[in-house]
């Protein structure tokens, strides 16, 4: 391999071991890699399977475990496997939803790794063919008294920010979780939904034998170069190391923004028979999937891909993952029109390849080459789907860590001992409303239900689509305290609140896209952790009726040696057939009643309080009834879909911080005060109850609450008045408990 | 019937929402191309929000160079409703057709949330169905919204008239809190708020019905 020359500007690659190695691939890879092509790789193929089999691409780790997720259901289109899920929305519309993890760039260079992230998730949704009208975001960074988290704090919040909102794109949710699990290590998840009539659905496949494979968008440069392999599929280690910076790529929100435009019209004047996307992997991965999808080949010229810079080896052509790229299929009839249609949105197009035939050997079998040309050189020759699709997949040791037996046993209820309720409850309060007034979260006049509130409602419009009547909602949720106590139980409970928190704005949960956060698989206690999860999440999606219908996976989360707690975050979308005006949000109005709606719990195993404040780390969570959750997911959407009817004026989930949280965000939202269990009738809830965060259980704030009590009573769920709203400005949670709402209260209020 | 052009560059993106809104008053409008040279169709111009040309150098200072801007200008001069919202605002105080300019947010933030703004004048194509005075909630988002001039135009855009809104509790540093001018003739409005994010009973605001209704009374009036 002498005629590889390392670049001068590069330090990734240490030099000591051999190639294979330093490109991240083991002793046992390379023996497959040659067995599949019968000799030895070359540099540029070494480095094309080395992206390719890297975790991030390939799911070596996970995917024998992600098999056991549902992903089938009556509404879904498509699953996983596609570039995103696509959930029938009714009337020939179809919604496009997919959510993927940003951890590793955005822990070295914040602002690029956090805009990158949304520039990616977009250009998933749009080579769908369908037009990206939302993003959510699940931040979570670590102890903010670091002023390092808070670097990565104010950069990934300005990243999204920056280009999100210069894309076009509205930010209408997400969450904001501070927490020192995350210290070194932040986890930046981004979701996106998209929207387009079913009947121009697009797939990212290569037919048609002599098409032209069209390269459209930005030059390729040297930025994020082994992104995938050398960042995404490795841990962290002491420092966070600055010479991974170039494996970071940098995004330009205008490039993106005039491809989404340039794509959109392309689809929808149906010039393009197959489309893909380049992320991680970059040439290397839109090439080799599009043609393994198709059964074919595909001859790709190294001279025609325009560059950003001269002397680019192949390898870095073949492995840059250069933002704002696609990679788009055309028969020979339409390339004159795709490449003005190009010309029109200032985009670069140039045809960089043909699709072949697939070769025919001897035994019958076929196999469609991937064949990189510089002129009539060969660079390099792989069956494409030996890169796509034939990664090796590991059956990694799992482990229940040694403590977990020991820590379950913990009494936490009887070791908690005194609650202050305003000390504890004023270290939980945190406003999301300085981040999310930092994006636009209003682009398309859809948002009826913005962030801030239980969940995101959106009316299901775009110019492509026109407004319908139509309606989703969408909820970002996680929960790392729960599910490093449980990750089985603890995943269930996310899914059961990301489904609740849906229902809340009248959305019928219907598919949910996930980020599975973990640390280094070659732990078994995380591959434990990761396996538990999955069958928490199975065993919920199954229960509740919402497929899993895409995601990915993060690994190797972990600095210093130390795993990051389990976080799954999933992001969970509903549906609403018919708008029916705007659903009550966690805003209430004065002299209503405050009833508490599911069990009164004093378990607070899994709690903030029990976790953070007390560091009672153990104990058994409160498990999902799902008898009891189905129930309420269908009581609370009819409530929500005719809340006048009840009296009601706003409604709120019980979760992170308990019914103490809960009320807090409500008066917050409001501007008013309440005042709980001041009338004789009222029940009195101890101190341990306002703060458990057992599932299946909200606050309804209304005039009739006999009428609402009565609703539950009939679906068997009980519902108790515990206190009312009123016009001062204190909180008074009994027993003494005062505070006052803070001044700039009314403001954070939106809509 | 009288029709609106909205003019499109590239990395404008709230063109549709701004049909969107005027279709709902049922006026009727259709989208330009940067790259087009001829409004004669049209009875008024809306240049809507968004990050023209990416608002590289800095907002709407390539916008001004486009092929549809002279055509924009000789509008203005002639009496058409004109319109910027937002990057539109920018765009036209680049283009010569507003004095002043836009700056970065004193907070060096984007802002993105609602905003109570005053009426000052009804001499103006987005004030003519309001009354000075009146007190409308409209949504901003911006991170280039700071407006500023120097004292000299600030006492002519006052004595003139020229101030057509003010925010109440001033979110970005504007000078005078000045929150929307128009040009003297009052038929070129700059604003940074947004009305036709505030448009329907579904967005749980619809203040901006009234801007955009009384942009489109200009239409007929306007008509020179």
């Amino acid at each position: 391999m002498s005629h590889w020359r390392a670049p001068g500007s590069f330090s990734l690659y240490d030099m000591d071991q051999p190639i294979h190695a330093a490109l991240g691939l083991t002793d046992e890879e390379l023996s497959m890699i040659i067995e599949i092509l019968k000799r030895e790789p070359n540099y540029l193929e070494l480095a094309m399977y080395s992206v390719m089999w890297s975790e991030h691409c390939s799911y070596k780790s996970s995917r024998v475990h992600l098999r056991r997720l549902p992903s089938k259901g009556d509404l879904v289109i498509l699953g996983p496997g596609e570039n995103a899920g696509v959930i029938d929305a009714g009337d020939g519309i179809a919604v496009a939803i997919r959510m993927e993890s940003h951890n590793h760039p955005s822990a070295i260079e914040p602002y690029q790794g956090a805009a990158t992230g949304v520039g990616g998730i977009l250009r998933d949704i749009f080579t769908m063919g369908a037009r990206p009208i939302a993003l959510l975001d699940g931040l979570r960074i670590g102890d903010q008294s670091d002023p390092r988290n808070r670097y990565i704090y104010n950069g990934v919040v300005a990243g999204i920010s920056g280009y999100g909102n210069a894309v076009g794109v509205p930010t209408v949710g997400g969450e904001i979780v501070f927490d020192e699990t995350y210290n070194a290590n932040p986890l930046v998840n981004v979701a996106a939904v998209g929207v387009l009539m079913r009947d121009k659905l697009v797939l990212a496949r290569a037919d048609g034998i002599g098409n032209s494979a069209i390269l459209l968008g930005a030059t390729t440069g040297r930025d994020g170069i082994g992104g995938v392999s050398v960042l995404a599929s490795a841990g962290f280690g002491q420092e966070v190391d600055s010479s991974k910076r170039p494996s970071v790529q940098v995004g330009d929100p205008y490039e993106e923004k005039r491809l989404i435009e340039a794509c959109l019209e392309l689809l929808d004047k149906r010039l393009v028979v197959g489309i893909q996307d380049l992320g991680g992997a970059g040439l290397s991965c839109a090439t080799s999937e599009t043609a393994a999808k198709a059964g074919l080949g595909m001859d790709v010229q190294i001279g025609a891909i325009p560059r950003r810079e001269p002397n680019m080896e192949p390898f870095e052509v073949m492995t840059s993952e250069s933002q704002e790229r696609m990679l788009a299929i055309v028969e020979d009839a339409n390339v004159a029109e795709v490449l003005a249609i190009a010309e029109k949105w200032e985009i670069l197009a140039a045809v960089i390849g043909t699709v072949t035939p697939a070769v025919v050997h001897e035994d019958g079998s076929s196999v469609g080459m991937l064949r990189i040309l510089d002129g009539q050189e060969v660079l390099a020759n792989v069956p494409a789907a030996s890169l796509a699709d034939e990664a090796p997949l590991y059956h990694r040791p799992l482990a229940k860590p040694d403590n977990f037996d020991e820590n379950s046993q913990m009494d936490v209820d009887s070791l908690i001992g005194e609650i202050d309720v305003i000390a504890e409850l004023t270290k939980m309060i945190g406003d999301p409303s300085a981040v999310y007034r930092q994006y636009d979260h209003q682009l398309f006049l859809n948002t009826i239900v913005g962030p801030g509130s239980n969940a995101t409602l959106l009316q299901l419009a775009s110019p492509e689509i026109g407004v319908s009547n139509k309606a989703i909602g969408l909820s970002c949720d996680g929960n790392s305290r729960w599910c490093e106590l449980n990750p089985r139980v603890g995943s269930e409970l996310v899914v059961a609140e990301s489904a609740l928190n849906v229902a809340l704005v009248g959305a019928k949960p219907v598919a949910m896209v996930d980020c599975l956060n973990f640390g280094n698989p070659t732990h078994p206690s995380v591959m434990w952790q990761l396996s538990e999860s999955i069958d928490g999440i199975a065993r919920a999606s199954l229960e509740l009726g919402i497929p899993v219908v895409g995601g990915n996976v993060s690994l190797y989360n972990e600095a210093s040696g130390r795993n990051i707690e389990p976080t799954p975050v999933l992001t969970t979308l509903g549906l609403v057939e018919k708008i029916s005006g705007i659903p009550p949000t966690t805003s209430y109005g004065v002299d209503r009643s405050i009833v508490l709606v599911g069990d009164i719990s004093s378990k607070l195993a899994g709690s903030k309080l029990a976790w953070s404040s007390r560091s009672l780390k153990g104990g058994n969570l409160v498990e999902v009834d799902y008898d009891r959750h189905r129930s309420l997911i269908e009581a609370v959407l009819c409530l929500a879909n005719d809340s006048s009817t009840y009296g009601i004026s706003a409604m709120n989930d019980i979760s992170d911080g308990g019914l103490a949280l809960a009320l807090f965000e409500m008066a917050r939202a409001s501007g008013y005060g309440f005042s709980l269990g001041s009338d004789d009738r009222d029940y009195k809830l101890t101190p341990g109850q306002l703060f458990s965060e057992a599932p299946s259980r909200i606050v309804v704030v209304t005039s009739n609450p006999t009428s609402v009590i009565d609703f539950f009573d009939e679906g068997s769920i009980p519902a108790v008045v515990i206190g009312s709203t009123n016009s001062t400005a204190t909180l008074d949670f009994g027993a003494q408990a005062l505070m006052m709402l803070p001044a700039s209260g009314s403001k954070s209020q939106l809509n | 019937m009288s029709k609106v052009g909205i003019v499109v560059f590239p990395g404008t993106n709230c063109e549709h929402d701004v049909a969107r809104a005027l279709a709902n008053l049922g006026v009727q409008s259709e989208l330009v191309w940067h790259g087009d040279s001829d409004l004669s169709s049209y009875s008024g111009v809306i240049i809507p929000g968004g990050f023209a040309h990416g608002d590289y150098l800095r907002p709407g200072a390539i916008a001004r160079f486009s092929k549809i801007m002279s055509e924009i200008i000789s509008c203005a001069n002639s009496g058409v409703p004109v319109l910027g919202i937002c990057n539109g605002f920018q765009v036209l105080t680049e283009a010569g057709l507003l004095p002043g300019a836009l700056q970065k947010n004193s907070g060096l933030r984007f802002i993105c949330q609602p905003e109570a703004l005053e009426v000052v004048t009804t001499r103006s194509i987005t004030t003519s169905q309001l009354s000075p005075g009146d007190r409308i909630t409209l949504p901003i988002n911006h991170f280039e919204g700071n407006y500023t001039c120097d004292s000299q135009t600030l006492n002519l855009l006052i004595d003139n008239d020229q101030i057509v809104m003010r925010y109440i509790d001033n979110p970005n540093g504007s000078i005078d809190n000045i929150a929307a001018i128009s040009n003297k003739g009052g038929n070129v409005v700059g604003m940074m708020p947004h009305p036709e994010r505030a448009s329907s009973a579904l967005l749980g605001n619809s203040d901006g019905l009234k801007v955009l209704a009384s942009f489109a009374a200009s239409l007929v009036v306007g008509a020179l």
